[in-house]
């Protein structure tokens, strides 16, 4: 499945448990899988987890460190669930790699980030028919939008800032 | 009334161009019919029956002169020369090609508008009460929040992806005249009793459609400076446990219905408590930036009673009765505000040419401080005009065609478009309501039977509020022929109630028969001084239900 982040294609490191459980350095395996794979990892190795975008907090929060990946499912673009999940996670510490994954469409590039996700990784029949160039392109053409919260750069703090510069 | 900053007008523009690289990117086969479909109806797109039809937001209602004259150009350049106002305070136009939209998008951000979020599983175009800034029981002016939660739930980027469509209305009044009971997110402006400090009271879970329900209040008062993050708080409640199983339950309504206001009520509570507010939140000062471009208008110091005004009544009994119905009080002294009736007998409900969009626009530029609101019943509101201004505003509307003197009665009638423009509908609205309309045309009667509120849907969506309207019609489809149901007792103010149904479905040539038989039984039993809806609670179903049943015959 191709693989994308705010920089264009990548190669994908995580290999699924299901192909090869033991030899990789990074081992991604299903949700129920991860207490198996966490006691029998090799030292050196890393463990991500594949999660359905049902899953609660709460269930994650005592593997942070644990595990240097997140993939989050979203079974079809349309289930906004992903997003606010991975804005949980990242308001609760995980700082570790988050990943969308499922049919989502280039005009979500930029919520997806917003919301903490690192990367996504595409079907490969969608990522054909939305070449990398229009995710990219998609994900610049907001400049600003308006909530707080949700990276940089957003309206109301520049205009606090510039309330700041220039005290009316 | 609110105008765009640089960030406010980039973003539109914005948007419109990503509008357009989303059309070409459809056309050019990167994305499905089913990917771009959310895409277009978060641009206001629908495909209805006959052609696409595109809803403009009216941002809780409030329209310039200017902008108005734009509708105008667009519905004579696009259009077929009118337009539609809808119960969302929205405009819509039935008949654009789709390859003009993006051209409409820009002629639109032209004057600050835009066609964000008037559909969609996305936080909807924000309502708010029409007689803002003017209603004497006002406790604060609902425009700046409205505006507020219009720029924080744009292109929101967690809540865009929704289970379904969510809808918030604000009322700065303990009268209820933005029906936010029955909203998903309904907020009252209300003030603390013991700091008097202001705040809201946040009631959730409301909405009509196929399972009406009435919100409840689950935080009785809210401070004001932590709206926001209480909001996200409730959506990100709502986007993470809300239905996706099944379209029809997907509401938050439903959500809260079946967790129970408490249940949901601590989920927000323990989230709310959990984020962090100060991240999330307004800062106090850019409040005040808002709140500011809704300061009162440069009112003249006027006496309580025009002398003009007093003289015009009595010489003219067609003025005189026109204000008796037409006026709503203004809390200055010397200014009314006057209700345009969009609901001339034998016409469509909510529909306006746009000859008449100029002729409002043009009286609200001269005598109403260029300002217009549109009413959640169709109707327009010009908010700030002077008692002795009102007879040349009369004799302007009179040669447009648009002095009809029936607000609140029983031919200001609410109707949805129907089956003669949706794709959704079962069955026609504005037929039924032009012929009850046409039964009780007699202004004398009219005022005989006083405030009576019929609300009209052509399918269960309730886009005509049938629920809610003291006398509720909806029409369905029972074997393939139309079948009208009809409640009683639905209320849309603060004392918010569901309609009860009366019996079977009627066929369409005996709804007026119906209504007029329900009406007698009003008449015959109402005591000194009751309306229609205080009548119907004292009463019951049951006088009602005789009256229905001894003559018509059902369809199914």
């Amino acid at each position: 499945m191709p693989l994308l982040d705010r920089e264009g294609l990548r190669e994908d490191v995580w290999v699924p448990a299901a192909i090869d459980a033991t030899s990789g350095t990074h081992v991604l395996v299903a949700w129920e899988q991860l207490g198996p794979a966490l006691a029998e990892r090799r030292n050196d190795g890393k463990i991500g987890v594949a999660v359905p975008n049902t899953i609660k907090i709460d269930e994650l929060r005592p593997f942070f460190e644990a595990i240097a990946l997140i993939s989050i499912t979203f079974p079809g673009f349309g289930d906004g669930r992903g997003f606010s999940l991975a804005k949980l996670l990242r308001e609760a510490g995980y700082k570790g790699v988050l990943r969308a994954s499922g049919p989502l469409i280039a005009d979500q590039f930029s919520y997806a980030l917003f919301c903490g996700f690192d990367e996504i990784s595409l079907p490969e029949a969608n990522a054909a028919r939305q070449p990398i160039a229009q995710w990219l392109a998609a994900r610049k053409l907001i400049t600003n939008t308006y909530q707080r919260g949700y990276g940089s750069g957003n309206i109301l703090d520049q205009r606090r800032a510039a309330r700041l510069r220039s005290p009316a | 009334m609110y105008r765009y900053d640089e960030f406010d007008a980039q973003f539109v523009r914005e948007r419109v161009g990503q509008f357009r690289t989303q059309v070409a990117r459809r056309l050019d086969g990167s994305i499905t019919e089913d990917e771009f479909k959310p895409l277009r109806l978060k641009n206001g797109v629908y495909l209805q029956l006959h052609a696409y039809m595109l809803r403009i937001a009216i941002p809780y209602g409030t329209l310039s002169s200017r902008q108005l004259r734009q509708l105008a150009l667009i519905a004579e350049k696009f259009d077929r020369s009118y337009g539609h106002f809808t119960t969302r305070t929205n405009m819509q136009f039935n008949w654009p090609k789709l390859r003009d939209v993006p051209e409409i998008l820009d002629l639109l951000a032209d004057v600050e508008m835009h066609c964000i979020q008037t559909s969609g599983n996305c936080i909807r175009n924000v309502t708010a009460d029409h007689f803002a800034g003017i209603a004497a029981d006002e406790i604060e002016d609902p425009r700046p929040t409205a505006e507020l939660l219009r720029q924080w739930s744009s292109l929101h980027p967690e809540f865009s992806y929704l289970p379904r469509k969510f809808k918030i209305a604000v009322t700065g009044s303990a009268r209820d005249r933005a029906v936010v009971r029955a909203h998903d997110i309904g907020l009252r402006i209300v003030r603390d009793p013991k700091t008097r400090e202001i705040g809201y009271e946040v009631m959730v879970g409301g909405g009509l459609g196929r399972t009406p329900m009435i919100a409840k209040t689950i935080r009785s008062f809210l401070p004001r400076a932590d709206l926001l993050a209480y909001l996200e708080a409730v959506m990100r409640v709502y986007n993470l446990e809300g239905r996706r199983d099944n379209k029809y339950k997907a509401r938050v309504k439903i959500l809260v219905h079946e967790l129970g206001a408490e249940e949901f009520s601590r989920l927000v509570e323990a989230e709310f408590a959990r984020l962090d507010g100060p991240s999330v939140n307004a800062d106090p000062a850019e409040v005040a930036r808002i709140a500011a471009y809704f300061a009162d208008p440069a009112y003249d110091t006027l006496p309580a009673r025009s002398t003009a005004f007093e003289a015009a009544k009595a010489e003219n009994r067609a003025f005189a009765h026109w204000t008796s119905t037409n006026l709503f009080p203004h809390r200055v002294p010397g200014y009314t505000a006057l209700t345009v009736s969009l609901k001339p007998i034998g016409e469509a409900p909510g529909d306006i040419t746009a000859d008449q969009m100029r002729a409002v626009a043009d009286l609200a530029e001269r005598y109403s401080f260029d300002e217009l609101r549109v009413t959640h019943a169709q109707n327009v509101v010009l908010p700030y005009v002077r008692k002795d201004d009102l007879f040349a505003v009369w004799e302007g509307l009179v040669a447009a065609g648009l002095a009809t003197a029936n607000v609140g009665l029983i031919t200001d009638i609410i109707a949805c478009p129907g089956l003669d423009y949706c794709a959704l509908a079962t069955a026609r609205s504005i037929p039924i309501a032009q012929a009850i309309a046409h039964r009780f045309a007699d202004e004398k009667k009219q005022a005989e039977i006083g405030e009576l509120n019929i609300k009209i849907s052509g399918c269960i969506n309730a886009c005509g509020h049938h629920h809610v309207g003291h006398i509720g019609i909806l029409g369905l489809e029972k074997s393939g022929q139309e079948s009208y149901q009809i409640t009683l007792g639905g209320d849309a103010t603060e004392t918010a109630a569901i309609g009860k149904l009366l019996g079977p479905g009627l066929a369409a040539e005996d709804v007026p028969d119906a209504i007029e038989r329900i009406v007698g039984v009003y008449l015959a039993q109402r005591d000194s001084g009751e309306t229609f809806i205080e009548a119907v609670r004292r009463l019951g179903l049951d006088p009602f239900k005789i009256a229905l049943q001894e003559k018509t015959h059902a369809v199914a």
